[in-house]
């Protein structure tokens, strides 16, 4: 019988899991400074990470000023992308031929270029919160689409024949089976597309947009200052990371249930 | 002998020209214990699949206390294989799916359920998750989620197929146990020769694919039956066994 254990010990495992990423990215981080420092290379070429960290610190007005609306279209878009995702996941599971006549769309829809259409996005809806809204639903819609219908699939069919004997109605079996069948694929889901997402908007403001992190980017780069660029690139990274956490603890917290199965099978 | 509680009239069924039960006809008297016994892959499980409705027969009839089973009377509470619990809700919570269905709320249902929970054993694990009981606790918990239905028949599929051979004897006492406090009408289906034995009253032979009855037996022990180690039950279980291991000499 396994017990729910204490928050102390589920953090020393958390870092026993993280150590060895923290030692490489560490090592990855010295290993550039070191290069930076002996080759005398140029800070407009390549700046070394001290650098790039006293920038950060430095513009530290401007980056958050620029971040602040990149967390917002992030959040705003993803929070679009995600409802129709079920909401499509909801209409082809109950009306499977949907799915033939939607399916097609979307995977082009994920073949098209961004470096094309983003700029095509913002020529057509300006420079305001739609065209990012769009972006990143356009590079997470899908995604999300796809792992809750393979979690819909994934429901084991004794469940649905126990509930089909106990005169469960179509909807009541989606509600009470492939519904929570779908979390764990929703939420694997959710840990890639939220990281697409912070790419999508970066990407978007990029090809045009008044304040942002992709236009702070590209304003960098055209005034060289691969500085600012690479302080631009650590706060996006560091956005992701605080996302995808923020995802894993949201599934750490709606499935307890599978906290104890993980046990079982260590 | 009082009425059938079910009977199956010449049942057939095909998938996509597989033909998987040919011939099936067999009867169910209220409060007996009958075991559909029959090779893996017979087609046994649907014959529940047709019962419980998720599968549409080809043909014959299905008759429940003398009239034709239709969809709106449900008179089965099914059992699938493995215990089908929802590995999402508490074993409280799994217990009261068959009410909450039914349209009971489940705080009413919570009420319903909970006083039977020492009589399965179950006392105590009320707030746990399926995957934190033992195999045999699971199968008890399904079984304790089949009869709160108070349905006027058990279908029983294979129901200690997934245990270990001392936890299924243990199982399979205890379920006889149960059935002498209770006398449900019951209908299991199995591949276990010994199970069939131990806690039927008639045993349905089948063939395999496409399954026909091949023999109709009674088992002539007294209940309870504590254990099979008596020439009786070994005599019964020979002949069974012989029966299904060279299925071209019929009896």
């Amino acid at each position: 019988m396994s017990e729910i254990s204490s928050p102390a010990r589920s953090f020393a495992s958390a870092l026993a899991k993280i150590g060895p990423a923290l030692i490489t990215i560490c090592s990855l981080v010295a290993a550039w400074e070191l290069y930076a420092q002996v080759s005398g290379i140029s800070a407009t070429t390549l700046p070394a990470p001290t650098r790039v960290f006293a920038q950060m610190v430095q513009h530290r007005d401007a980056l958050a000023a620029n971040t602040l609306p990149t967390i917002r279209a992030t959040l705003l878009g993803f929070a679009c992308s995600v409802s129709a995702a079920f909401l499509f996941s909801v209409l082809v599971d109950f009306f499977r031929p949907l799915r033939r006549a939607l399916f097609p769309v979307f995977i082009i829809s994920q073949t098209l270029p961004l470096v094309a259409i983003a700029p095509l996005i913002v020529l057509w809806f300006g420079f305001g919160l739609t065209p990012k809204i769009m972006l990143v639903a356009l590079v997470t819609f899908f995604p999300m689409l796809v792992a809750l219908v393979q979690g819909y699939a994934a429901t084991d069919e004794d469940l649905e024949a126990l509930l089909v004997s106990m005169g469960a109605s179509r909807w009541r079996t989606f509600l009470m089976a492939r519904l929570p069948s779908a979390l764990p694929y929703f939420f694997a889901g959710l840990r890639i597309a939220i990281t697409y997402a912070v790419v999508g908007a970066i990407f978007a403001e990029y090809a045009g947009a008044a304040k942002g992190l992709g236009i702070y980017i590209l304003n960098a780069k055209n005034n060289f200052r691969p500085d600012l660029v690479l302080a631009s690139v650590l706060v996006s990274a560091t956005l992701t990371l605080v996302l995808f956490t923020a995802a894993v603890m949201v599934q750490h917290v709606s499935m307890p249930w599978q906290r104890l199965d993980q046990r079982r099978r260590p | 002998m009082s009425g059938n509680r079910l009977e199956l009239r010449h049942l057939r069924k095909s998938f996509g020209g597989l033909d998987v039960l040919a011939d099936i006809s067999l009867t169910v008297q209220a409060g007996e214990f009958v075991s559909i016994l029959g090779p893996s892959g017979a087609g046994k499980s649907t014959i529940f699949k047709v019962l419980t409705g998720s599968v549409q027969p080809d043909g014959g009839a299905i008759m429940f206390d003398g009239d034709p089973l239709t969809k709106e009377k449900r008179p089965f509470a099914f059992m699938p294989q493995r215990d089908a619990l929802m590995p999402w809700r508490r074993i409280i919570d799994n217990a009261t799916l068959g009410l909450e269905v039914q349209g009971v709320t489940r705080k009413v249902a919570r009420t319903r359920v909970a006083p039977i929970f020492a009589e399965f054993g179950l006392e105590g694990f009320e707030r746990h998750y399926p995957a934190q009981l033992s195999g045999g606790m699971r199968q008890r918990a399904a079984l304790l989620r089949t009869v709160v239905q108070h349905r006027d028949m058990l279908l029983l599929d294979e129901p200690f197929g997934a245990l270990d051979a001392l936890t299924r004897a243990g199982m399979q006492r205890w379920l006889q146990s149960m059935w002498e406090r209770h006398r449900w009408t019951v209908l299991l289906v199995t591949h276990d020769v010994r199970e069939a034995v131990f806690l039927s009253d008639r045993i349905y032979v089948l063939t395999g694919r496409p399954a026909r009855v091949q023999t109709e037996i009674t088992v002539p022990l007294p209940h309870p039956r504590i254990d099979l180690a008596t020439p009786e039950a070994s005599a019964v279980e020979a002949s069974l066994l012989q029966i299904l291991l060279n299925p071209d000499q019929r009896s």
